[in-house]
């Protein structure tokens, strides 16, 4: 059984039909990407899956538990993570205190008036950890709107792995990215994936392919095609679409 | 003892003992500059109006337009409470500070979820409601004529008793709210509560999905917020003798977020202090030399905001950080987060 299971969403604004009639199903452990062409509703499916918006048809499943129309908050309590395209990240704190915020233990905390997080050695380790494992080491004093571009992503990234998620989600983390940097990144999350189920959304089809066990592809709002990178590269479909070119 | 050490360092910095230790000596001094010992009653209450407000404003990111509201219901719960319940300076001070509290969480469930203009609006709107009402409602607030014969009650410890009958002494135990009051907030702002304050007003939308309940959190600092413009409400009634409208008025809403952002309360706890301190020399002191002092404030604001939004606090930051440079010592390689001394 899937750990994480989308059945028959549709998502509409307005006139416009964005998602279909979309089935995914996320194996744990596995490393899951999403592709497809820019407008194909890549990033509204990751909105719908973790409660930015409620679908207006299907349901989304998390380990036998229906979370459709939760709250982005309730959803991330249950252990569901994501980054973002368009990069969120908090500029005025610092890398540690960035990821130090998602950390769950803090969280708990969160309306503790007489805890003092500075002498909170188990949280400040576990954040400085976090921040190794996406190669920030020695930028953990260093202010997230001073970060270069790559270091942002690799923040953005920290901060959704220090909520110490069952599941990540990842809103193409190469966006804007060179090819050293994306391939640094491609590293990261081979190091990341762990213990941890990932689903990418992502444009850059080498990266895709390269870290992927599993892709589905998108297309017109729906799922036109699912199976490991060798399968899909075999697959018509895509080998006689424009994605056929890029993978 | 380092662990000791740490934690009184959090409690107090040097900047907080500065601020005691002038406003702990003021009455030595204020007369000597020409000053009036109710100058230095009405600044400091107003300074505690400002803490508060500083929580909403420069901590949250959420512009409240009607906090004169929670100052003058305050007032009038302080009046209400010593008039027709009990003459006791602690009990209509806690009445005070409950009734604004449980006023700004009501507004607070409506607003919450608002952020931006809409929560500004709604907290201008919500105001004038408030304002609106105290002005009719004679029979309970006395209307224009506002609430006479509030009585300066005596600080009554049991054991001893203290008359707050003299503006200083009323001042001295003003300065004694003053330094619990900013205890407390400092302990607030710097504990995980205020990390995620200051994180919704960076970016609200990412704290929600890093499993905080960003409606409970605005609702929580907007009530806290009130309470403490309660408790300065409630000061001030005492040092008026009187509760009136005009506190409640959008002009004096309008005046503390002017405080607030002149002052720098977007970069530092400190602002807000700076700025209620610099409103009043310029009523006091520019005000000796012309009627037009707050158009000269306005122009004030103007500059400060085209010019160093960050305020007085931001042009002192700007000030160290230059001199810093220039000694070239103790610089850490990068920008490091600012302390929000």
């Amino acid at each position: 059984m899937a750990l994480f299971e989308a059945q028959g969403l549709h998502k509409r604004f307005g006139d416009h039909v964005v998602l279909e009639e979309i089935n995914l199903a996320f194996e744990e452990h596995k490393l899951s990407g999403i592709m497809g062409p820019n407008g194909a509703g890549k990033t509204t499916c990751f909105n719908v899956l973790t409660g930015r918006y409620k679908p207006d048809r299907g349901r989304v499943v998390f380990d036998g538990i229906d979370i459709t129309g939760k709250s982005p908050g309730a959803i991330a309590k249950m252990g569901i993570s994501r980054s973002f395209q368009v990069m969120n990240v908090f500029d005025e704190y610092t890398a540690l205190d960035n990821v130090l915020l998602a950390v769950p233990e803090v969280r708990r905390r969160g309306l503790h008036i007489l805890y003092d997080l500075t002498n909170d050695t188990q949280s400040n380790d576990k954040a400085e950890q976090i921040l190794a494992k996406v190669g920030l080491v020695g930028k953990e004093r260093v202010l997230a709107s001073d970060l270069s571009y790559g270091e942002r992503r690799a923040l953005e990234i920290g901060i959704a792995l220090a909520a110490e998620p069952r599941i990540l989600f990842l809103d193409e983390p190469t966006a804007g990215l060179g090819t050293e940097a994306t391939a640094k990144l491609a590293d990261m999350v081979d190091r990341i994936k762990e213990g941890v189920t990932i689903v990418i959304i992502e444009h850059e089809m080498n990266f895709l392919f390269r870290i992927s066990d599993v892709i589905n592809v998108i297309q017109w709002g729906q799922v036109v095609a699912v199976g490991t990178p060798d399968e899909l590269r075999a697959n018509p479909w895509v080998q006689a679409s424009n994605l056929g070119k890029l993978a | 003892m380092r662990h000791m050490i740490a934690i009184t360092s959090n409690w107090f910095t040097p900047q907080m003992l500065v601020a005691f230790a002038i406003f702990g000596t003021l009455p030595l001094w204020l007369e000597g500059v020409g000053l009036y010992s109710y100058i230095g009653l009405e600044v400091l209450i107003w300074i505690i109006f400002a803490l508060g407000f500083n929580l909403l404003l420069g901590y949250t990111g959420l512009p409240s337009f009607g906090h004169g509201a929670f100052l003058g219901i305050g007032g009038y719960a302080m009046g209400w409470f010593q008039i027709n319940v009990a003459p006791n300076l602690w009990l209509g001070l806690l009445f005070a500070i409950a009734i604004t509290a449980l006023f700004g969480a009501a507004v607070a469930l409506f607003i919450s979820h608002r952020r931006g203009i809409y929560f500004a609006l709604l907290t201008l709107a919500f105001g004038q409601v408030f304002f609106f009402v105290a002005s009719k409602w004679t029979t309970l607030t006395g209307g224009e004529d506002g609430m006479l014969n509030i009585a300066r009650l005596p600080a009554d410890f049991g054991f001893v008793s203290f008359s707050l009958q003299h503006n200083y002494a009323l001042y001295y135990f003003t300065f004694a709210v003053f330094v619990v009051t900013v205890l407390v907030l400092w302990r607030l702002v710097n504990s995980p509560f205020g990390k995620v304050i200051k994180a919704i007003k960076q970016n609200e939308m990412r704290v929600g999905f890093l499993g905080y309940n960003v409606y409970f959190f605005k609702w929580a600092v907007f009530t806290i917020s009130c309470a403490v413009t309660g408790l300065a409400g409630g000061l001030f009634a005492m040092a008026q003798e009187g509760a009136y409208v005009q506190v409640m008025s959008l002009q004096w809403s309008g005046i503390i977020v002017l405080m607030t952002l002149i002052g720098g309360g977007f970069v530092s706890f400190w602002g807000a202090l700076i700025g209620t301190v610099v409103y009043y020399l310029a009523r006091d002191i520019l005000g000796t030399f012309t009627e037009t002092w707050l158009l000269w404030y306005g122009l004030m604001f103007m500059l400060v905001v085209m010019f160093k939004p960050e305020g007085i606090a931001g042009m002192w930051q700007d000030g160290v950080a230059y001199l810093n440079r220039r000694r070239g010592a103790g610089i850490p390689p990068v920008a490091v987060e600012p302390a929000r001394e």
